[in-house]
């Protein structure tokens, strides 16, 4: 029917409208109501938007080819000169993978918070920030123009300070949440030079205009250092800072201080896929751009690897996830910046599904526990907590890469791809390849430690004082779905090669391009198999030795970090990352603002102007008082001299001379 | 060196002397002898310029009244010589240089002005007492009524202040 | 016939040495009598212009001059002579109660 097929889709904004009015109704009416009203309020905005975002699918699927992307402008929101900057939301087939996603993991969190919460203080405000979060990060991927996306971008920042500082009575809690915002807001800096390139060069922030003009531009040389190279690198920065890359990740460990949820929004699904987001949505401008493509691949990788090594070690199960993020992250990147950008999307799918299972589930562990988060606390849990242990396990096959699982298919065709990355030359690629290969190995070997310690093992914990119990079902449903999905969701992106259609590269090709030439593709089907044999094999020998250390030899641990005392202390310490930072870039800042700013230029400058004027004008007076000596005299010599200058005046200065013929 | 120049100059020696005695003499009634000597060399110099009523005045006036004024007030307030009281270090410093600096300005200005080279050609009266009358009554009729008008004012002012006390 | 410059040094000088009585005199009088000085010197210069020129503003002038200077000495004496007697000296620098 003509009315249904663009209902929705000539209303896009209701999608974002919703979890706002949810936020501004639980925000400002919140306070006095009841959990179950402040409970329908949240789930049914969110809930309302995910059902509208479905519908929008469905109309979108039904446009023919020439109507996509789908862009909707409502109302001009900036008009200053030439530049132009509307409130317009755009639908294509990128919006759609991330707008299920958004809303669809946005809903089952929300589901699960209901139960995490219940027990907390200030619950109207967790889900009107949540709300508010949903809103912005709707903004950031229906956005038509990078004003708008950059809107959100802040926007999400925002409700991650308010969520990681929402026990803000906590000094930790409160010091995690201005880490993170300051952290962004360097990236932020970035992204927004990057703007300014693109307006310069292409007179326009609009997506469809620029990467039109883009695409017909000549490509810039690898190492060259063009206007689209350089808004590529400015881009990127945003987006190591969003997106918790090297060296922006500092904040993502902290934000750990947030209640589970957040992190499993935030911190896991959505916010920090915002900076992947922006770099497959600017493809067109990043493969004009070798030497970004290049910079964004090395660092996706070393991240991947950096926080894979610092994870092997942390004892908290929660910092233990959020490095894993990271390196994950980083894989998504080295997909990206090696031209595999469906598969960088569809490793990010991927990984919203488990990795937020991983947080809500050991979010669950930590109910269970009443709190205790620290791993070398807990044992022998699996028969305790059933179902948690069941979606966790899911969880873990999934991002070490176990067959048919979620992760599989994803990570395969990124380090596929990254080995036959000849963007630096071929040697770069294998480099990548390996690289990579070992970061997986490590995760498998941390994921399964995580397990083996949390779920297996002597219980180290008191019985008497933590009464471990299963979650409710508030909490374990959305556990199950999003297990499910870890399953099962892999099975989108079956590659040829295993006899599927690979309907999510297909899918993304209207965005991205179409795939491979059919050399290449021949080429890489016959890499596929060994390929995946190495993975499978990786993951295998993480898991054995995880098992080893942790099941078989439980004394082994202690003997290792004995042993190679100094390497397990600069893992466990991160590197002194954080020292570090604080000791090159803080402390000078701070003494900057202490020293040169404040003393200086504040205390000693502005005021001593002000002071100083004051004391002028005292110290004159006390000059000039002089002159008031009361002693005729004096006055008299006054008054010559005044005739003197007279005088002066009236010869010296033509002008003032009143008596013509008399001067010369 | 004509005979005008050498009368000029003796009159002008005349003028500069008593103004120099005026300054280095101690009692104000020697200082004020002094002045009459530069008046009356002043008019006549006048009488040398051609100006006649004006050296008329200047002799009647000044000479006659003005001075005649000092010399009584000398007299009422019984001056005596001057005392050495140096309360004023500013005059002290910048007197000197400042007459000199003054002295020297004008002489530059002076020196300068090409009014100067100037030699008047005639030398003889200038149609005096009548035109000055004339024009005191056709133009400047109104500073003139203004005078008077000041001098009823000085009469009053000083009839005021030279009263006793009412005791 | 004399130039008018020579005239005009003349009043100069006077004029001149009228400043330095004025500023180093302490006697009440003789600094009023320096005033005076001052004003002939000026008279001489409008005369020494008036016959410069051949007009008689010069002159008309000077007779205001010596009329105003005699309006203010017959004031001036009698503010000196009632200054004198509060006072008790003629001596300007003991005239100081506005100092500071």
């Amino acid at each position: 029917m003509p009315l249904l097929d663009h209902l929705i889709l000539d209303h896009l904004w209701i999608i974002p409208l919703l979890p706002l009015l949810g936020s501004a109704i639980n925000g400002l009416l919140g306070s006095k109501w009841p959990k179950k009203i402040v409970n329908s309020v949240a789930l049914g905005s969110t809930g309302l938007s995910f059902l509208v975002a479905v519908e929008a699918v469905r109309e979108f699927l039904q446009l023919a080819p020439d109507h996509t992307p789908w862009v909707q402008s409502y109302f001009t929101w900036i008009a200053a000169g030439n530049f132009r900057a509307d409130f317009a939301l755009q639908i294509d087939q990128l919006t759609v993978v991330m707008l299920m996603v958004v809303t669809g993991v946005g809903f089952l969190i929300h589901i699960y918070s209901t139960g995490y919460m219940a027990h907390e203080g200030g619950y109207y405000r967790f889900f009107s920030y949540l709300n508010l979060f949903m809103f912005f990060m709707l903004i950031l991927v229906m956005a038509a123009n990078y004003s708008l996306l950059f809107v959100g971008w802040e926007g999400v920042g925002l409700c991650s300070y308010l969520l990681i500082g929402f026990y803000f009575l906590r000094k930790s809690a409160a010091d995690a949440g201005k880490k993170a915002f300051i952290v962004n807001r360097i990236g932020d800096f970035g992204f927004m030079l990057g703007m300014f390139l693109l307006f310069r060069e292409f007179g326009t922030l609009d997506f469809v205009t620029v990467f039109q003009k883009a695409g017909g531009m000549p490509p810039d040389a690898l190492g060259h250092l063009g206007t689209l190279t350089a808004a590529c690198l400015l881009l990127f920065m945003g987006a190591t800072g969003k997106s918790a890359q090297l060296p922006l990740y500092v904040w993502l460990p902290d934000a750990m201080e947030g209640p589970t949820p957040v992190s499993a929004l935030i911190h896991a699904a959505t916010m920090v896929t915002a900076g992947v987001y922006v770099v497959a949505r600017s493809h067109v401008l990043f493969t004009h751009a070798p030497t970004a493509m290049l910079v964004v691949a090395v660092v996706g990788c070393a991240t991947a690897i950096f926080a894979a090594s610092i994870g092997l070690v942390q004892t908290d199960i929660k910092k233990v996830l959020a490095y894993s993020t990271v390196s994950q992250l980083g894989y998504m990147f080295l997909a990206c910046g090696v031209g595999a950008f469906s598969a960088g999307i569809f490793h990010l799918m991927t990984h919203a599904f488990f990795k937020a299972l991983l947080f809500l589930a050991a979010g669950s562990v930590i109910h269970a526990m009443g709190g205790e988060q620290d791993m070398s606390k807990m044992g022998g849990l699996s028969k305790k907590i059933k179902w948690t242990y069941l979606t966790m396990l899911a969880a873990t096959l999934a991002i070490t890469g176990a067959p048919l699982f979620a992760g599989f298919f994803s990570k395969d065709a990124i380090l596929l791809a990254a080995f036959q990355s000849e963007n630096g030359g071929a040697a770069t690629g294998h480099t990548l390849y390996a690289v990579g290969l070992f970061a997986a190995l490590l995760t498998s070997f941390y994921m399964f430690r995580l397990i083996f310690l949390t779920f297996f093992g002597k219980q180290r914990y008191d019985e008497h004082h933590v009464h471990v119990h299963e979650s409710p079902w508030s909490m374990l449903g959305p556990l199950v779905i999003l297990a499910v999905l870890s399953i099962f969701g892999g099975w989108f992106a079956l590659p040829a090669f295993w006899g599927g259609p690979d309907y999510f590269a297909n899918f993304l090709a209207p965005v991205f391009g179409g795939g491979e030439s059919a050399a290449a593709e021949a080429a890489s089907h016959a890499l596929e198999l060994p390929f995946a044999g190495i993975a499978v094999l990786t993951a295998l020998i993480g898991f054995g030795i995880a098992f080893w250390l942790y099941i078989s030899r439980p004394g082994k641990p202690e003997e290792l970090a004995k042993s190679m005392r100094g390497a397990y202390t600069t893992l466990l310490n991160k590197y002194y990352v954080d020292e570090l930072y604080a000791a090159v870039i803080v402390k000078p800042l701070i003494w900057l603002s202490t020293i040169v700013l404040w003393k200086f230029i504040d205390v000693a400058g502005i005021d001593g102007t002000v002071n100083g004027i004051a004391s002028t004008a005292t110290s004159v007076g006390d000059t000039v008082r002089h002159t008031q000596s009361g002693n005729t005299r004096s006055y008299a010599v006054w008054v010559v001299i005044g005739a003197l200058v007279v005088i002066a005046i009236i010869f010296f200065w033509p002008a003032a001379a009143p008596v013509s013929g008399m001067v010369r | 060196m004509t005979p005008q120049l050498a009368i000029f100059f003796v009159l002008a020696m005349l003028a500069v002397l008593g103004a120099a005695s005026l300054i280095f003499q101690k009692h104000p009634i020697h200082s004020a002898l002094s002045l009459i000597v530069v008046m009356v060399a002043l008019a006549g110099l006048y009488l040398l310029m051609g100006a006649e009523f004006v050296a008329a005045v200047q002799i009647i006036v000044y000479g006659g009244a003005i001075m005649v004024l000092f010399v009584f007030v000398i007299m009422l307030l019984n001056a005596g010589a001057e005392e050495h009281t140096n309360a004023s270090k500013l005059a002290g410093i910048a007197g000197i240089p400042l007459a000199v600096a003054l002295l020297g300005f004008l002489a530059v200005v002076v020196a300068r002005s090409s009014e100067g080279a100037q030699v008047s050609v005639q030398s003889g009266a200038l149609a005096n007492t009548k035109e000055i009358s004339t024009m005191l009554f056709k133009e400047f009729v109104y500073p003139f009524e203004l005078t008077s008008f000041l001098i009823l004012v000085a009469i009053l002012g000083a009839i005021v202040l030279a009263q006793r006390e009412k005791s | 016939m004399v130039p008018t410059n020579y005239y005009l040094i003349l009043s100069a000088i006077l004029f001149g040495l009228g400043v330095t009585a004025f500023v180093f005199k302490r006697n009440v009088i003789t600094i009023f009598m320096s005033i005076e000085l001052m004003l002939n010197a000026v008279n001489l210069a409008f005369v020494a212009f008036s016959q410069a020129r051949h007009q008689s503003d010069g002159q008309v002038f000077v007779l205001f001059v010596i009329v105003v200077a005699a309006a203010e000495a017959a004031v001036g004496l009698g503010i000196i002579i009632l200054t004198a007697r509060n006072r008790q000296s003629l001596n300007v620098e003991r005239v100081d109660l506005l100092k500071l």
